[in-house]
């Protein structure tokens, strides 16, 4: 992927970081799918752009 | 011998007449039949009346005495309604039917949905109206009775079907033994199982989904409108969707998900269906109100379609050729397309008006719709029964979100079904100006309704055969024009020409519609006087233009019934 303009700064992708694994640890092993699919949406929502989300979809399906 | 139960059936609400079936000792030898129509749903009965409207008599055999066990279809499309309009059924079904277009989609005991369907004051009928299907087919078989082409025959089933050059002999067992008839035609309209389809062991392509459905009719008095209601994963059938409907007669419609792995022998058993239909009760407020069990049955979605309609002589229709998902009300609804489709192309076969590349055409159409709409319904089932894994993620992440998140709302807006546009049609013409018009009903289109006065639109005027319509504000149609039309008829093609926009009759035209302020004119796209749209029999545009021709009009005609 092509680094974007609005690429995090480091400070704010340690941010990300934290938020995310918290926020797994708070859904529970039996809720973090449906955590993760919801914040999948809202985020593709606020993409706005199905195209760069289905790019998206392809970069996090590589070396799984 | 075919020994039909002349017990009525039993129902809560519609007194079952038992028919006499018909004896071939009481009738002469039978001579070779044009069209012999297998079944008499929504589809077989279309099929017979479009055809009689067109002057082709048919014979219309069933198995059965009664109209059909329980009330199976209950909602009818707006598109449904004009095509019964067109073979006079309609005031019937808006007597005895409730018109809706409001549903509602509820999630955790949130309305987290509300579809609002359009109702446009062009149009006379509304977006959807409920009607139990045995009114439906009473409605249809007294207007088949009163039909001197149709020759309704109670009480034979079709044991056996051969083609040979030309046509089919049908063998028919009756409750007096069998007897054979000769057909050029064969519809077979014999429903989902089709036993027809399934003698010429034809294969359907799709999708056949798991997760079964209860489809109950009971008799409640739920103080309630006519609205469609949807309550996804509810605390009594977590993960499971159930849907209601009002029917007439005091009945409702309550369709629920089968927990996985329940069979449906389990899920019919009376216990079962009463805890379930209780605690559906109680979720909505009505916990302990009265019912009784009219009807039940179980149902799982399918997509499937056969790939050609059309067989030698034996043309499918209806759930015979298709099987599709209730979800967006898409069973009957699609057999009326379907019938009204098989009519017009099938008539105009038989009467030598076009050669049978028209029936090709028929095939091609419909089986392209019924394409679109396994299409449409594989997104509707998807949301409504998602399957285990992705699908039903995604499905629960939406019902989470719905509840603050307006954005993921409208996916709970199935699709409803709509009237297929032959976009692509054979029968459409290439040299016309359908790309030049910027509003309209476009090449294939069902056509724009228009409010022309109280209780008069359109849809009303239209019928039969092909309609020309004319616009102009002039004393006559063109001599050109008139000498083609005139042509057409000479040859038996019906075509009607109704002149649009002028303040008095205009000569040639069979019918002058005023249009004093210019809202037909400018809902068809029409600027200028000398524009037309042409007609099909099914209504559907063929050909339109921003200035009609007398060469262009025949070159249309000749593209549209191909010798």
């Amino acid at each position: 992927m092509s680094p974007s303009h609005q690429a995090l700064s480091i400070p704010g992708l340690e941010a990300v970081y934290d938020h995310l694994a918290t926020a797994i640890d708070q859904a529970g092993p039996e809720k973090a799918s449906l955590f993760l699919v919801k914040l999948a949406l809202l985020n593709a929502n606020a993409l706005a752009d199905a195209e760069l989300f289905q790019q998206h979809v392809q970069v996090a399906l590589q070396d799984l | 011998m075919h020994q039909p139960t002349t017990e009525p059936r039993p129902s809560l609400y519609y007194p079952y007449q038992v028919f006499q079936p018909w004896r071939p000792s009481e009738h002469p030898k039978q001579d070779r039949k044009q069209v012999v129509i297998v079944g008499s749903g929504p589809a077989g009965m279309v099929t017979a009346l479009e055809l009689a409207r067109h002057g082709v008599p048919s014979v219309l055999v069933t198995a059965e005495l009664q109209f059909s066990q329980g009330s199976r279809a209950i909602c009818f499309t707006r598109r449904s309604m004009e095509i019964l309009q067109q073979v006079g059924v309609a005031d019937r079904m808006t007597e005895g039917g409730l018109p809706w277009r409001f549903g509602n989609s509820f999630y955790r005991g949130q309305r987290v949905f509300r579809m609002e369907a359009p109702h446009d004051p062009d149009d006379r009928f509304f977006p959807i109206i409920n009607v139990q299907q045995q009114y439906m087919e009473e409605y249809l078989y007294d207007a088949c009775a009163a039909q001197p082409l149709i020759d309704f025959r109670w009480g034979n089933k079709l044991v056996w079907l051969s083609q040979q050059d030309g046509g089919a002999e049908l063998l028919l067992d009756t409750p007096e033994g069998e007897y054979t008839l000769e057909a050029d035609w064969v519809v077979a309209a014999d429903g989902g199982r089709s036993p027809i389809r399934t003698a010429m062991d034809l294969q359907m392509e799709g999708a056949s989904y798991e997760g079964f459905f209860v489809i109950a009719d009971i008799r409640i008095d739920l103080p309630l409108p006519t609205e469609r209601l949807a309550y996804f994963d509810p605390e009594w059938n977590p993960g499971n969707t159930i849907l209601m409907h009002r029917e007439p007669h005091g009945i409702w419609r309550v369709d629920y998900q089968l927990p996985e792995g329940e069979t449906p022998e389990e899920a019919l058993r009376p216990d079962s269906l009463t805890q379930r239909i209780d605690a559906q009760l109680e979720m909505i407020g009505f916990g302990g109100t009265l019912w009784e069990m009219d009807w039940s049955s179980v149902y799982s979605a399918r997509t499937l379609t056969l790939p050609d309609f059309l067989h030698g002589r034996v043309i499918f229709t209806g759930d015979a050729a298709h099987l599709l998902p209730i979800f967006g009300v898409r069973g009957a609804n699609t057999a009326f397309q379907d019938a009204q489709s098989l009519g017009w192309h099938l008539a105009f076969v038989v009467k030598g008006l076009a050669s049978p590349a028209l029936l090709a055409n028929h095939s091609a159409e419909r089986v392209g719709a019924a394409r679109e709409i396994i299409d449409e319904a594989g997104k509707s089932v998807r949301f409504m029964t998602p399957p285990a894994g992705g699908f039903q993620l995604l499905r629960d992440a939406v019902l989470s979100l719905s509840l603050s998140q307006a954005f993921v709302r409208p996916l709970y807006h199935w699709r409803t079904s709509r009237p297929h546009e032959y976009t692509g049609s054979a029968l459409n013409s290439a040299g016309d100006d359908n790309a030049l018009f910027t509003d309209g009903p476009a090449h294939g289109a069902p056509p724009r309704n228009i409010r022309l006065a109280a209780n008069d639109f359109l849809l009303d005027h239209l019928g039969g055969g092909f309609d020309l319509l004319y616009f102009t504000e002039a004393e006559a149609i063109p001599p050109t024009l008139q000498a083609v039309v005139t042509a057409a008829r000479a040859r038996g093609v019906p075509l009607q020409v109704i002149a649009v926009g002028a303040s008095r009759p205009v000569a040639g035209a069979d019918q002058t519609l005023a249009d004093a302020d210019g809202h037909f004119r400018q809902r068809y796209g029409v600027q200028t006087s000398g524009a037309a749209y042409l007609l099909r029999p099914d209504q559907h545009v063929c050909a339109r233009w921003l200035t009609l021709d007398a060469t262009r009009l025949q070159a249309a005609l000749t593209t549209v019934l191909p010798h």
